[in-house]
């Protein structure tokens, strides 16, 4: 019995798992529990670079997401777009993945709504186009090469925000929130070939491989996934936008995962154990 | 004729692609500029080749009643559609309120949002049946997954709060992020690098061939 | 004398300095500003000390030089700060920068940047004319204060400086590769460790053939000029040849047409060097949609529906890795993943049987052929890697020797 018993833990169905994770991501959802997020010293750098430019600076922020990973990167956009129109930083931006470009220009648009900005003076949007290294080359060069008319059809050059901007030289920094492997072209081009000041925000998965560029000085910043958008809630000083609500459910999936691999193992010596004997 | 003209232009253009990295004057600029909007406008094109196969394949499993016909026809019924309603109103994208929006925010975003949910689900099953102590290297990486990952909430400072800062998960969890870990990045990348720089070299001159389509 | 005014420094120092502090603080007038970074621990107050700004004065020395090594036509303009634009006094509300093609007259407004500003490229001169400018800085009641003026001419240039290094190890390992070649086709012996992964596909594809079920072949999402999505081509055409001969299924669904149309090809040529080109159908490499989850959902539902005996996940893969591995699981498939995307090799790893990781997917075509130009290629990034070592060594000794030095050769190693 000793033995039967582990080894069905052992053979668990799948099912079990799925549904506890369910659960266990669903339940905190329900209700708002404050947890403790601590700041990283990648996620403070981003903070302090926007914090530190003089008003009416022009920075990029180029967004790629869509609707698979606007969960994780939406709320970072927000907090971001937040932060740089509360300093009355002027933002260029893009949406160089296709299937985000509606979700972009809704963040933006509701984000600048939210202070009272205006398009053409305060914000621009590029928008869409394909080839995205391609586009990022280009735009080291000028703007104007891929991006005559901005998303809406306004020639860029009639919008007062972009008299006297060419291309990445004339922003201060970039904080490229991107899902995609068009990351590795803004490290490698728009760093790379042009030297501009490049922080970024990706998804928890691919964060990890990029710290490797934080300490080689390619890029000054990081925010990773869901809790580098919580981390950048908190020094904005909104503790309970949705970034750090959602942190509650990660915390207890976490846990309940690691229970998950401790009885896997449990299992795993328990019946090595009695096949040995 | 039919392999040593593609491999003539494939050498051509790698070799002047090479070395107008090195060379800022603006004939090179130009050129250069030039190679990557054409690039840009034969991409596109490449896509009518794709949706080609996709109508041909579906309507071939239409026509033999094979066991998902009809599934083929939501396929294709779905590409028409979504087609036929961007074409047709030239305000699809900036309507908020159009049918177009509509099927992207209510239909398109949550079933692809939900597609990447998955993953918390896989991510538990995997590491249940992968993250056995079986050997030394499994076992370390068990221990980093388990530190890494309650390091990365609050759970991992409320268990370890009360040792010295440098024992607590969190701390440690950083530790791992920036030291072993892009260690051992750093090393894979450069690897990787090598390798691409390698197999470019290689098609540039012409060792390597699987690109134009098997055999020698 | 001296010990006793020593003491009287040392014992009176202290109250001395607070009792100055306390009598000066009031003197001056305080403008507090709250920057509150934390709500749950709210501090950081910034001071300005107005009576103490500086008289209003033109910017700091003025250079205009040509930007280097571009191909012309922009001309980078610096100046030093005007006196209160510190982050303390905020007397300067910005700086306009003026431009002519005279010396002396003929200046036209051609930017406003904000204060702290103290740089600005000029993108729209013309090559080989003379350009003058002019910088003012701009205070209250928008007076304005220039003083000097400096010109510079723009310029292509032949040769980028900075990237001498990419240039030298460019040719270092081109001819480390020919060296190498050579050496393996004059019968010279080029060892490449066993590589499992590669070794599995032929036990593979005969568990498919055994078991009466096809093979899942799954290139990647990446273009057809991906590094990686090449090295798939490669063991595609191995796969290929094989299935072919066993006269085994072999389905290929894709992200992107251009890969569609070579893996068919690939595909197609396998088939016809194995004697069988009548048993190929183009129906079973075919373009599935360019979106990354509907491209796994419908790979997810082949594999379910098919049942595949062997999936092979080579190229390029992002997120959708491990839905597809663990559903290949599920299904009851032997799986061999390959991908040069870092992070989605330890998905693979808990997942499938056998991973080739980074490059050693992409030896796999010398790793297969064994043919001399390949391998001396292979061995040719191995020397490529002790160069980098070296280079590493001669960072770590640098910086050992000093932060200048250190700074000095990073910054020559990343070039522009």
């Amino acid at each position: 019995m000793y033995g039967g018993f582990w080894q069905k833990v052992a053979d668990l169905d799948r099912r079990w798992i799925y549904l506890v994770i369910g659960l266990a991501t669903f339940i905190p959802v329900l209700t708002y529990i404050r947890v403790p997020v601590s700041i990283t010293s990648e996620v403070s750098a981003v903070y302090d670079k926007l914090d530190s430019l003089p008003r009416g600076t022009v920075v990029m922020v180029p967004m790629e997401f869509g609707p698979s990973t606007m969960a994780e990167l939406q709320p970072m956009a927000t907090a971001v777009l937040r932060h740089c129109f509360s300093r009355d930083l002027k933002v260029i931006s893009t949406a160089l993945q296709i299937e985000g470009v509606i979700l972009v220009e809704q963040v933006l648009r509701e984000t600048a709504m939210e202070y009272s900005k205006n398009y053409g003076v305060d914000y621009v949007f590029l928008g869409y186009k394909p080839s995205p290294d391609m586009v990022i080359l280009n735009m080291g060069e000028n703007f104007r090469n891929s991006f005559p008319r901005d998303y809406y059809g306004i020639e860029l050059d009639s919008l007062s925000m972009m008299n006297g901007i060419s291309n990445y030289s004339n922003t201060a920094c970039i904080v490229n929130i991107n899902a995609t492997s068009g990351v590795d072209y803004w490290i490698n081009y728009a760093n790379g070939r042009y030297g501009a000041d490049l922080a970024l925000g990706v998804t928890a998965v691919i964060a990890t491989d990029y710290y490797a560029f934080l300490h080689s000085g390619q890029i000054f910043g990081l925010m990773g996934g869901l809790k580098g958008a919580a981390e950048y809630e908190r020094l904005i000083g909104r503790p309970r936008d949705i970034a750090n609500r959602a942190m509650t459910s990660v915390s207890v999936a976490h846990v309940f995962i690691i229970l998950f691999i401790i009885i896997g193992n449990a299992a795993f010596f328990a019946n090595r154990r009695k096949d040995r004997s | 004729m039919r392999r040593e003209v593609p491999l003539t232009i494939v050498f051509i253009c790698g070799a002047f692609m090479a070395f107008q990295y090195f060379v800022p004057h603006y004939a090179s600029a130009t050129v250069y500029e030039y190679a990557l909007n054409w690039t840009t406008i034969i991409s596109i094109f490449t896509l009518a080749v794709g949706i080609g196969s996709l109508v041909n394949l579906h309507s071939d499993r239409i026509a033999r009643r094979k066991p998902t016909w009809r599934y083929s026809i939501v396929t294709l019924a779905a590409l028409a559609f979504m087609t036929i309603l961007g074409v047709s109103s030239p305000d699809a994208l900036s309507n908020p309120t159009g049918l177009f929006m509509k099927v992207y925010f209510y239909i398109l975003s949550p079933v692809q949002a939900t597609m990447f949910a998955l993953l918390a689900f896989f991510i538990a099953s995997a590491a249940y049946r992968a993250f056995r102590a079986k050997t030394l290297l499994a076992t370390l990486l068990l221990l980093s997954a388990v530190i890494v990952m309650l390091g990365r909430v609050w759970v991992g400072d409320m268990l370890t709060g009360w040792l010295p800062e440098g024992l607590r998960f969190s701390y440690v969890a950083n530790y791992i992020l920036d030291f072993p870990n892009t260690a051992a990045k750093q090393a894979i990348y450069i690897g990787v690098g090598l390798g691409v720089a390698g197999t470019t070299l290689k098609i540039i001159l012409g060792i390597e061939r699987t690109w134009l389509g098997g055999g020698k | 004398m001296g010990p006793i005014l020593k003491r009287f420094f040392l014992d009176l120092s202290f109250p001395l300095l607070i009792f100055s502090v306390l009598i000066v603080k009031p003197c001056v007038a305080v403008d507090r500003k709250p920057t509150i970074k934390d709500p749950e621990s709210p501090g950081d107050y910034v001071f300005r000390y107005k009576t103490l700004a500086p008289d209003p004065g033109p910017p700091g020395r003025l250079i205009a030089a040509d930007a280097p090594n571009d191909a012309g036509g922009t001309i980078i303009v610096s100046w030093g700060k005007a006196p209160g634009d510190n982050g303390i006094f905020d007397t300067v509300k910005g700086y306009i920068v003026y431009r002519s093609e005279a010396p002396d007259t003929g200046f036209s407004m051609l930017t406003r940047l904000p204060a702290g500003s103290g740089s600005y490229s000029d993108a729209s001169p013309e090559n080989g004319r003379s350009y003058y400018y002019r910088v003012a800085s701009i205070y209250a009641d928008d007076t304005l204060m220039a003083a000097e003026t400096a010109g510079a001419i723009p310029r292509t240039q032949f040769f980028h400086t900075r990237r001498i290094l990419v240039l030298l190890f460019m040719l270092f390992f081109s001819g480390a590769a020919i060296f190498l070649i050579s050496h393996s086709k004059k019968g010279g012996d080029l060892y490449i460790r066993p590589i499992a992964g590669i070794d599995a596909v032929d036990e593979a594809i005969g568990r498919a053939t055994e078991m009466g079920r096809p093979i899942l072949f799954v290139p990647g999402l990446g273009e057809a000029s991906r590094v990686a999505t090449i090295a798939a081509f490669t063991i595609l055409g191995r796969v290929a040849r094989k299935v072919a001969e066993y006269q085994t299924r072999i389905i290929v669904p894709n992200y992107d047409p251009v890969v569609m149309t070579i893996c068919q090809e690939v595909v197609k040529e396998a088939y016809a060097a194995a004697g069988r080109p009548e048993a190929f159908d183009v129906k079973d490499v075919y373009f599935v949609t360019q979106d990354q989850f509907p491209y796994t959902a419908s790979v997810n539902g082949t594999m379910l529906r098919e049942r595949p005996a062997t999936n092979f996940y080579m190229g390029m893969f992002y997120a959708e890795s491990l839905i597809l591995a663990e559903t290949g699981f599920v299904a009851g498939s032997i799986q061999i993943a390959g991908t040069d995307q870092l992070i989605q090799i330890p998905f693979f790893i808990a997942s499938c049987d056998y991973t080739l990781m980074g490059e050693e997917l992409y030896a796999a075509s010398a790793y297969l052929s064994r043919e001399p130009q390949q391998l001396g290629t292979l061995k040719a990034q191995d020397w490529g890697k002790v160069a980098a070592i070296l280079l590493t060594g001669a960072g770590i000794i640098a910086y050992l020797f000093s932060r200048g030095a250190g700074d000095a050769l990073k910054a020559w190693v990343i070039g522009g």
